[in-house]
């Protein structure tokens, strides 16, 4: 409440007023002076021969990527713990995650295989692939109804007859294993969290680093102790995987209702059937939700985990990404996007799915097993029966090279296609863009020497969020300037702010359409839907093919990957304000434009705020990716050094990203604070 | 009084730093204390005692304290000073395992909005504290069958909650409390958040099953008329502090405070008071000894449930108590008297 106060006593007249006023006067300068300075930095470093001023010199740079990386270098080949070394913890972390992901891969590809290499010999053949798609429209079945079984059934058949199921069973197999143990992973640190406050305390900065750091960073470190191999890709899948499902578990079970953990304990719960038997049951749809975000991650890092060794899909595109196998990249990018669907609306129907569940009337415990699990009980029937005849006829077991249609050559044709015929027209816009839009911002931001960037962002933050904002703002920007990123550092920011500010003219009003008219909703809502289930990488492939490398490709790119949030939280925005407001404002007489103007769009201002900090943070970590195709700024300095296995080099890049969207984050935060007390004081109240 | 089943002793329950100090530094803050340093009342100095058998109400309005003091009474909040004794024993000394163990086999409780556990069957929900106790299957369920017939469930074994109406979920939410046989048996505001037809009937169905299970009861309602309806002995809270602990007649009669005499305002008075507080008793007789009425009527029935044959009867009628025994004896004027009287009152 006594914020709410100040917030009103602030904006009382007359002395805040006139402070209002010089305050703002204050900010035209500033902004003036940063202008100025942009555009002739170089000149009046040279007039007061003073270099530094626009070049970070080498020589204050601080060593900080040598002691990462010497410290990386000691802990794999020094560090003991008494008993143990840390390469055997390392090696004993490997071995556990190796078995079960060697089991999946028998089970879903290579068969049960007895001997190393070249001279296994296959015990057991894998799953018959008919028997793998007989399962997933069981489960679809399950899980909703029949049009869900027959999506997912002709998504997989689909794999068999465009000849990616090999790959995709891989893949599968790396999803079977990393989605288990992200979410076990997950839920007991969710567990941590909502039972030990210091935990919690730990833990949620560690999270946000984790959600904000780009992939490739800690793909570097994971490389050195884990080494090549789908081990490290696994590793690293499920990291990137889990906070969401961290985030979800605290969550849930912080939102069962008291009633019903007093209800725990009027029962006489110990501490852990409270948890087991009362909390986690009950919070189970949001756990659930938690699950999907870990499929939907863990298929986002497909493309990326096979930089590290994971085979499969991901591999696939990665390789005809860098042949410039055009089909190839199509051909299996589709696979990957027809396998996430399919994942995606399993999961989601699962989830849905819980309160439907077990109509009164069906299943007494009683019965048999048959009759309680038909499904499962036909399944492993047919598995059993098509692996037999299998050994008669190699139909059942494999689908028939023969059979397989290949679409390589034909994206390959389109795609020169539109080259020919179409390359100036593309030219034309892609150099209209960069002259006037692109280009200039670069100039702009690139321009400011770095002493001054490092107030200004400083002074904006102290506006915003005050002087412990501004003091941490400072230094996370520092680290940046220290260690010689801050050229880089501005270029991310450059990208990132462009197509932010593309994706926030395309997104925000997408979204106040989709808000206010209820056809255009679910059009937008559907389309919306499908660009999150897509893994990032996968926007890379038809951009790359159109406009080559370069900043623009990055460009549209990251605006496609990071379009979703913008539309979503502007159409929550608007949505979700109090109808009597818009009939007040009808009754006074507003025209509909005045409606949007004077009431909505100033209302769901902090809504379109947060919308818009998702979206800075979705660009930044596609940003990374981006690097793929020849951006030069942090991301492209964070693959250098995955490609060197430079350590030090790889986490100093990947933290300055991290504290990129740090620093934004709180701004923006900080500034959705304010407005919200500005314009509605009561939501604070809650 | 020697068959308290559960006491309060001078319970306190503020919030905030430093509460504990406050009281040792004064045991007997008043409000003004305790908002001085900056804490939050929630129960003052509560003292109270549950009888064997009777249904003891605690009456207060939203943020009175009352939801709070069931839950100290119950240790689901931990009081900041004071004692409970339940059946003689200490319960803020006992452990954790014990408090447990208390809870599993002598205490139940009722929730507001029902607190089901959306992922087990009505039968499963029912069960649901023996299986925590860890009772076999066919023993627990055998049980569960049992009070769901009893609060008149039955055949609804397999709903899941939400296939179930306020009421019946709140049904549900009884027959689990009842399950383990509980000797103390809490409700919190169980009737707050059903419709008032469904609540009356709940209530019938509340004072039935009470009529049949005689438990020591504790319930928590913020409607004065649930209170008068249900309660042998209402506490009235307000403030966080205990204002007066009377039967519902007493509070109607002689409320303790203003705020008290502000809810019995629109108490309909005939349906509470009795007989036995307007008759004209034995010895101060002006209509002699014995009318020689043959009907007479009972000093503890309520005036509403007899004015009518009072009216009817030509001679004033006899009342007895009990054991039939003439105590005094009742006419017409007596009861004209009383009605202009309570409309007055509620003037």
């Amino acid at each position: 409440m006594s914020t709410v106060n100040a917030a009103i006593n602030n904006s009382t007249p007359p002395a805040s007023f006139a402070r209002g006023y010089s305050y703002r006067l204050c900010w035209l300068l500033i902004a003036l002076a940063t202008f100025y300075l942009s555009s002739n930095a170089k000149a009046i470093a040279k007039s007061l021969d003073m270099r530094w001023l626009v070049k970070y010199p080498s020589a204050w740079k601080l060593p900080i990527k040598d002691h990462i990386s010497a410290f990386m270098q000691w802990l794999v080949e020094v560090a003991h713990f008494g008993f143990f070394s840390f390469t055997d913890l390392t090696r004993g972390i490997s071995w556990l995650i190796e078995q079960p992901y060697n089991l999946a891969l028998s089970l879903f590809s290579t068969g049960l295989l007895s001997g190393v290499g070249s001279d296994a010999i296959q015990l057991l053949p894998p799953l018959s692939w008919i028997a793998v798609v007989l399962a997933v429209i069981a489960l679809g079945h399950y899980a909703k109804d029949w049009w869900l079984a027959a999506l997912c059934g002709s998504a997989f058949v689909y794999l068999a007859v465009f000849g990616q199921w090999n790959s995709a069973m891989v893949t599968l197999a790396s999803i079977a294993i990393a989605v288990p143990m992200g979410v076990a992973l997950g839920l007991l640190l969710g567990i941590a969290i909502f039972r030990h406050a210091w935990v919690d305390r730990v833990m949620s900065p560690v999270l946000d680093l984790m959600q904000t750091i780009p992939v490739f960073a800690y793909l570097v470190p994971i490389l050195f102790m884990f080494g090549f191999g789908p081990v490290s890709a696994l590793i690293a899948t499920i990291i990137y995987a889990m906070p969401p499902m961290v985030r979800m578990t605290a969550l849930a079970l912080r939102g069962v209702n008291d009633e019903v953990r007093d209800l725990g304990v009027m029962v006489g719960c110990t501490d852990r059937q409270l948890l087991w038997r009362v909390l986690i049951p009950v919070a189970r749809p949001g756990l659930m939700v938690g699950v999907n975000q870990v499929i939907m991650l863990s298929l986002n890092m497909v493309i990326i985990a096979s930089m590290i060794g994971a085979g499969g899909l991901g591999y696939d595109v990665l390789t005809s990404l860098r042949k410039l196998d055009i089909g190839g990249g199509i051909e299996a990018g589709i696979a990957i996007v027809v396998l996430a669907v399919a994942l995606d609306r399993l999961s989601q129907a699962i989830v849905d799915r819980q309160g439907s569940e077990r109509r009164s009337s069906a299943i007494t415990v009683d019965q048999h097993f048959l009759r309680r699990y038909p499904r499962l009980v036909m399944v492993l029937v047919v598995a059993v029966l098509l692996s037999l005849l299998g050994v008669v006829s190699p139909f059942f077991q494999a689908y028939p090279e023969s059979a397989q249609i290949t679409t390589g050559q034909f994206w390959q044709d389109k795609v020169s296609f539109i080259n020919i015929n179409y390359f100036d027209d593309l030219e034309v816009f892609k150099d209209a863009v960069l002259i006037w839009f692109l280009l200039p911002i670069k100039r702009f931001l690139l321009g400011i020497p770095w002493p001054w960037g490092l107030v200004l962002i400083t002074l904006i933050a102290a506006h915003f969020g005050g002087w412990r904002l501004a003091f941490l703002t400072f230094l996370l920007s520092g680290f940046i300037v220290v260690n010689g990123l801050w050229l880089k550092a501005m270029t991310t920011v450059y990208l990132c702010g462009a197509s932010v500010i593309i994706a926030s003219l395309i997104g925000i009003p997408l979204g106040i359409w989709a808000a206010l008219n209820k056809t255009a909703g679910r059009i937008i809502g559907v389309f919306i839907d499908t660009l999150q289930t897509l893994p990032s990488f996968v926007y890379l492939i038809p951009v790359v093919m159109l406009f080559r490398v370069g900043d623009f490709t990055a460009m549209i790119a990251v605006v496609l990957y990071a379009l979703a949030p913008a539309v979503r939280y502007a159409a929550h925005g608007i949505r979700s304000i109090d109808p009597q407001l818009i009939e007040a404002g009808t009754v006074s007489g507003c025209t509909p434009r005045q409606l949007l103007t004077r009431i909505r769009l100033p209302l769901a201002y902090p809504e379109i705020l947060m919308g818009i900090n998702q979206t800075i943070m979705l660009a930044l970590s596609m940003l990374v990716i981006t690097a793929l195709v020849g951006t030069r700024d942090l991301g492209q300095e964070v693959y250098i050094a995955l490609t060197k296995a430079d350590v030090g080099r790889g986490i100093v890049a990947g933290l300055s990203v991290a504290f990129i969207a740090i620093i934004a984050d709180r701004i923006i935060v900080a500034g959705a604070r304010r407005a919200r007390q500005r314009y509605a004081p009561s939501t604070l109240n809650q | 009084m020697s068959d308290a089943k559960l006491a309060c002793r001078d319970v306190w329950k503020l919030y905030g730093p430093s509460a504990k100090q406050l009281l040792e530094r004064n045991p007997e803050p008043d409000l003004a204390d305790v908002l001085e340093a900056g804490l939050v009342p929630a129960v003052r100095a509560a003292n109270l005692q549950v009888h064997s058998g009777e249904i003891f109400v605690i009456m207060g309005l939203s943020g009175s304290g009352k939801s709070t003091l069931v839950r100290c009474m119950s240790r689901l909040i931990e009081p900041t000073q004071g004692e409970l004794i339940f059946e003689g024993q200490d319960l803020l000394g006992a452990s954790k395992a014990q408090m447990i163990d208390i809870r599993r086999h002598k205490m139940g409780m009722v929730f507001q909005h029902f607190a089901l556990l959306p992922h087990l069957s009505v039968l499963e929900n029912v069960a649901f504290p023996l299986d925590i106790q860890g009772q076999n299957k066919q023993q627990r369920e055998a049980r569960a069958r049992e009070i769901i017939e009893l609060v008149g469930l039955a055949g609804r074994e397999d709903y899941l909650p939400h296939e179930l109406s306020g009421g019946q979920q709140q049904r549900v939410g009884i027959a689990r409390s009842l399950a383990v046989e509980p000797e103390i048996w809490f409700l919190d505001e169980p009737f707050s958040a059903l419709d008032p037809l469904i609540r009356r009937e709940m209530q019938d169905e509340f004072l039935r099953l009470q009529a049949k299970l005689k438990k020591s009861i504790v319930f928590i309602t913020h409607d004065f008329d649930e209170a008068i309806r249900l309660a042998d002995r209402i506490a009235i809270m307000k403030e966080g502090a205990i204002v007066q602990i009377a039967s519902p007649e007493e509070l109607v009669l002689n409320p303790a405070t203003d705020y008290v005499a502000e809810f019995t305002r629109y108490v309909p008075r005939d349906k509470v008071i009795s007989v036995g507080s307007i008759m004209q008793a034995n010895g101060s007789a002006q209509y002699g000894a014995d009318s020689g009425a043959s009907v007479s009527v009972r000093s503890m029935d309520k005036i509403a449930d007899i004015s009518a044959t009072v009216f009817d009867a030509e001679h004033p009628l006899n009342v007895v108590d009990d054991n039939g025994v003439k105590v005094g004896s009742i006419d017409r004027a007596a009861i004209v008297d009383f009605l202009v009287s309570s409309s007055r009152h509620q003037q």
